[in-house]
């Protein structure tokens, strides 16, 4: 498939894929942090009708008031998205819209009945009664957890394309559930929901150990500490596990993907599996890495001794870049373990009862932007690993790419952009989260709270 | 059969964009010209009007542009290159607008006077209302270009026939008119859900919107029998005319209710108006989406893929239709007196 015109500058391809990345990985933090924090928002709500305790019920407004900010963004950049679908792509778009299209139609679903109960949720704690304000909550963080798996449809049927017949470049007989019968659809969507919850609850903790290390150590600040905390370390401790399947997954249908991001330059049998380390591309070999035997192909194809391809058996114009994959793999699995640990060291202090001292905080509070980094570097090995194709084996992106000439100016003129609000809101939330309530225990208050609200 | 319904279904989509989304930008051009002693108060009530509905408005507008994707790929893939710069100025639009509005909100209130907007808030309001103006007309602006017959697309390959198709006199004054409208519609909704003197400050703005829609209205007739006859024809054709007459009653009415003090009628009057006006605009263009070259049977996606659209619809909907009622029944129903106090407490 070439393109018409013959020629696409080098240059707009580049800007096109900057401009993309830059637009995704802005999106995929407010829509990670707008599956998690509804969540969250409702565990503390339901807390509060079950133990009348004030605090659970401040800590569900001050979520939800961080919810509608986050969310606001993530829906004006996920428009920004769609349009740039075909404003950057529109090759990629003519050939695979009505293709992947079913699955953005319902999820068109899932983001009305997502606004519709956010409207109702943080305009009606007044206005509707306490187990119908619940359930509003409950609506937000369904349809946002459906909405997460409804466009990881698209992105994995571009990973592992089917449901459609290929003739003469055109897409014929096209199954209308095409993006749901890509079989890399249930190990991403399970993968990246989980990560959403790791985001956000890591994200969320840091804030609280932040204060406490600050001397606030009220109810307010341990239950959102221990709250945050259980969604987030459930999710890190499945991730694991959900991981190694989206591995296996890879290692059988985008083999050259596999190699790239193990930085597995030669087929062998009972191949190593390299931690950290720098590949090289031009002499294929990778410097300071520490190598465990046969990991790799253990974990790839559950037998210690089983041949791994190599990138070496595939032509050298289909390879990824190999250093952004691997180094962008061994900051998502590293981010993922530690994070894990991180946990494991928070509830075992609880289980001693013992109050979380400040070593324990000061990592909390380090590790707090851990889990969003780990989502966005395994975003990168997913879509720079699937490179150059578009479309796994269909189409390339350099063939996607638009003809217009001014892409490096919108590229330039969206990044800042969203630097600027991305700035802007940072300190919006800065002072929200800052804003505690002065008195955060106080039963009285909260018990009268409930007997109005009833 | 199937490519025109899901095309009907995109255009029912618009409407609701138009009707719902449209008044959503018209109360932050309310809010970029609020004037007099009760300017804060206007704004107030713009904010406490726009606060829970407009995410939902705005999603009437990702499911024109999916519709759009999913069943006639070609042609959104036409207009993402023909459309490239004003598509991205929207989308500037649309990112600055939701963004100051929600900013604006959690900004603090000023340290001297809490009542009022500290000066990071009223920075966050111009920009809202600034990026109301311009998204309409930029809105408006795109539309005119897909039936001003400027894009032109052979064997895949788009080309632009002369000028900027979007920059044209047509596509100006349709973005001039959709603002109008916008505003009409914000001006409306909003005299009815406020009272007393807020109330009159509202009519007599609708008043002024109502008569900027006429007066655009009149300088879009030459433009389109001169620039886009086709449109032209098919506006005076036996197929749309009878809607578009009805938008027209039903333009009158909602000025002579207001007039009268009637702001409920006015309300459905103005409904219908901007119903009709949209589809009235859909019908005569039909069977073109951009205009002349891709129609909706050329672009048309596989069956497959329109039929899950359309099947999928009433499902959808079943969900969609009762949600969206609750939440204009508990935010715009008659309790409207109920003001949040305790919203505002807290900020
Ligand atoms: C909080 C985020 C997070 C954490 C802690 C992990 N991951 Fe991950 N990973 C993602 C977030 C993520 C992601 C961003 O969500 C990806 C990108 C695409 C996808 O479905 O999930 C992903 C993709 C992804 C892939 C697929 C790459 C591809 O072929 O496209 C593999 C093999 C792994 N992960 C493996 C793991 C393992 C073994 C982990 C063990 C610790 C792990 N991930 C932790
Ligand atoms: C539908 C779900 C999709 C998801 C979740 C997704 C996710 C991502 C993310 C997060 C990145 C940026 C990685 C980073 O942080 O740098 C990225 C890059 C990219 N995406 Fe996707 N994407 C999706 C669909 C698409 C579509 C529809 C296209 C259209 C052609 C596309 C093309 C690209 C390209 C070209 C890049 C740049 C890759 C590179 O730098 O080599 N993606 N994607
Ligand atoms: C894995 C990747 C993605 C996930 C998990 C995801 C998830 C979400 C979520 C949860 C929202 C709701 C807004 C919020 O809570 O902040 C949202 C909004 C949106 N997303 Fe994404 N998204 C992803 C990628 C994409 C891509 C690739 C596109 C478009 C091509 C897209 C288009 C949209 C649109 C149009 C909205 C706005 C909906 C609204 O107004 O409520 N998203 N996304």
């Amino acid at each position: 498939m070439t393109n018409p015109d013959g020629e696409v500058g080098m240059e707009t391809l580049t800007a096109a894929r900057a401009q993309m990345e830059v637009s995704l990985a802005f999106h995929m933090v407010f829509a990670a942090l707008g599956i998690g924090m509804p969540l969250m928002m409702v565990a503390a709500e339901a807390l509060w009708l079950r133990t009348g305790q004030a605090h659970y019920r401040q800590l569900a407004r001050k979520w939800a008031k961080a919810t509608a900010l986050t969310f606001a963004i993530g829906a004006v950049s996920g428009t920004a998205l769609s349009f740039e679908l075909g404003l950057l792509w529109p090759r990629f778009m003519e050939f695979a819209g009505g293709i992947i299209g079913p699955a953005f139609a319902l999820e068109g679903y899932a983001f009305f009945l997502e606004a519709i109960f956010l409207g109702l949720y943080l305009y009606g704690w007044e206005k509707l009664s306490p187990r119908a304000h619940l359930l509003s909550g409950v609506a937000v963080a369904v349809s946002g957890m459906m909405s997460g798996v409804l466009v990881v449809a698209a992105n994995a049927w571009m990973q592992q394309p089917a449901g459609f017949v290929l003739v003469d470049g055109k897409a014929t007989q096209v199954s209308a559930l095409a993006p749901f019968l890509s079989r890399a659809w249930g190990v991403m969507a399970v993968h990246s929901t989980l990560s959403c919850y790791i985001a956000t609850g890591f994200a969320a903790a840091g804030v609280y150990a932040l204060g406490m290390l600050r001397g606030r150590r009220d109810a307010y600040h341990r239950s959102g500490l221990a709250l945050a905390l259980g969604m987030a370390t459930v999710a890190a401790v499945l991730q694991p596990v959900s991981g190694h399947f989206n591995g296996e997954h890879t290692a059988k249908h985008q083999p050259i993907k596999l190699a790239a991001y193990e930085a597995h330059f030669h087929t062998t049998r009972g191949a190593a599996e390299l931690i950290g380390g720098i590949p090289d591309e031009e002499t294929q070999t990778v410097r300071f890495a520490i190598r465990i035997p046969k990991l790799l192909s253990f974990l790839a194809y559950g037998d210690p001794d089983a041949e791994v391809k190599g990138l070496n058996d595939f032509p050298r114009e289909l390879w990824p870049n190999v250093l952004i994959t691997h180094l962008a793999f061994q900051v998502m699995i590293g981010c993922g373990l530690l994070l894990i640990g991180v946990g494991a060291w928070f509830w075992l202090a609880r289980w001693r009862r013992r109050e979380p001292g400040r070593w324990l905080l000061r990592a909390l509070v380090v590790s707090s932007p851990l889990g969003v980094i780990a989502l966005e570097a395994g975003w990168i090995v997913t879509e720079v690993g699937r490179q150059p194709w578009v479309i796994q084996g269909v189409m390339k992106t350099e063939d996607a790419v638009t003809t217009v000439p001014g892409v490096p100016a919108t590229f330039f003129g969206f990044s800042i952009l969203y630097l600027l609000l991305g700035t802007a809101l940072a300190l919006l939330l800065r002072r929200l989260a800052t804003g505690a309530p002065p008195s955060a225990s106080s039963a009285e208050h909260s018990m009268a709270e409930v007997a109005h609200a009833r | 059969m199937l490519a025109d319904l899901a095309a009907g279904l995109a255009l029912v989509a618009l409407i609701a964009y138009g009707v719902l989304g449209g008044a959503d930008f018209g109360g932050g051009v309310w809010d970029a010209f609020a004037r007099g002693p009760r300017r804060d108060a206007q704004r107030d009530a713009i904010a406490h009007a726009m606060g829970p509905v407009w995410e939902a408005n705005h999603v009437w507008l990702i499911f024109v542009v999916v519709l759009l994707f999913t069943c006639f790929p070609p042609a959104y893939a036409a207009l993402g290159v023909a459309l490239f710069t004003p598509f991205h100025l929207v989308l500037l639009g649309i990112i600055l607008r939701g963004a100051a509005f929600v900013f604006r909100a959690y900004s603090p209130q000023s340290i001297r006077r809490p009542e009022l907007p500290g000066r990071q808030a009223r920075r966050w309001g111009a920009v809202f209302g600034a990026a109301s103006v311009i998204t309409p007309v930029l809105l408006g602006m795109c539309l005119g270009a897909v039936s001003a017959g400027g894009v032109r697309v052979a064997g895949g390959v788009v080309a632009v026939d002369g000028a900027a198709p979007w920059l044209r006199p047509l596509s100006l004054a349709t973005g001039g008119f959709a603002l109008a409208v916008c505003a009409y519609l914000a001006a409306v909704y909003l005299a009815n859900e406020t009272e007393g003197e807020l109330r009159g400050d509202f009519r007599r703005r609708a008043l002024w919107a109502g008569t900027a829609v006429v007066a655009m209205s009149a300088l879009m007739l030459p433009l389109l029998r001169a620039e886009a006859p086709h449109l032209w024809h098919g506006l005076l054709s036996a197929r749309a005319a009878p809607v578009l007459a009805l938008g027209v009653a039903a333009a009158l009415l909602s000025g002579w209710a207001l007039w009268r003090h009637r702001p409920r009628l006015a309300r459905t009057a103005t409904v219908v108006q901007t119903t009709c006006l949209i589809a009235g605009w859909g019908i005569a263009q039909h069977p073109y989406l951009v205009y002349p070259d891709v129609t909706v049977h050329t672009a048309a996606a596989g069956e497959a893929t329109l039929r899950f659209v359309l099947w999928s619809t009433p499902a959808g909907m079943a969900l969609l239709l009762p949600s969206l009622f609750l939440l204009f029944r508990v935010f715009k129903g008659p309790s409207l007196a109920l003001a949040d106090a305790e919203e505002r407490a807290e900020r």
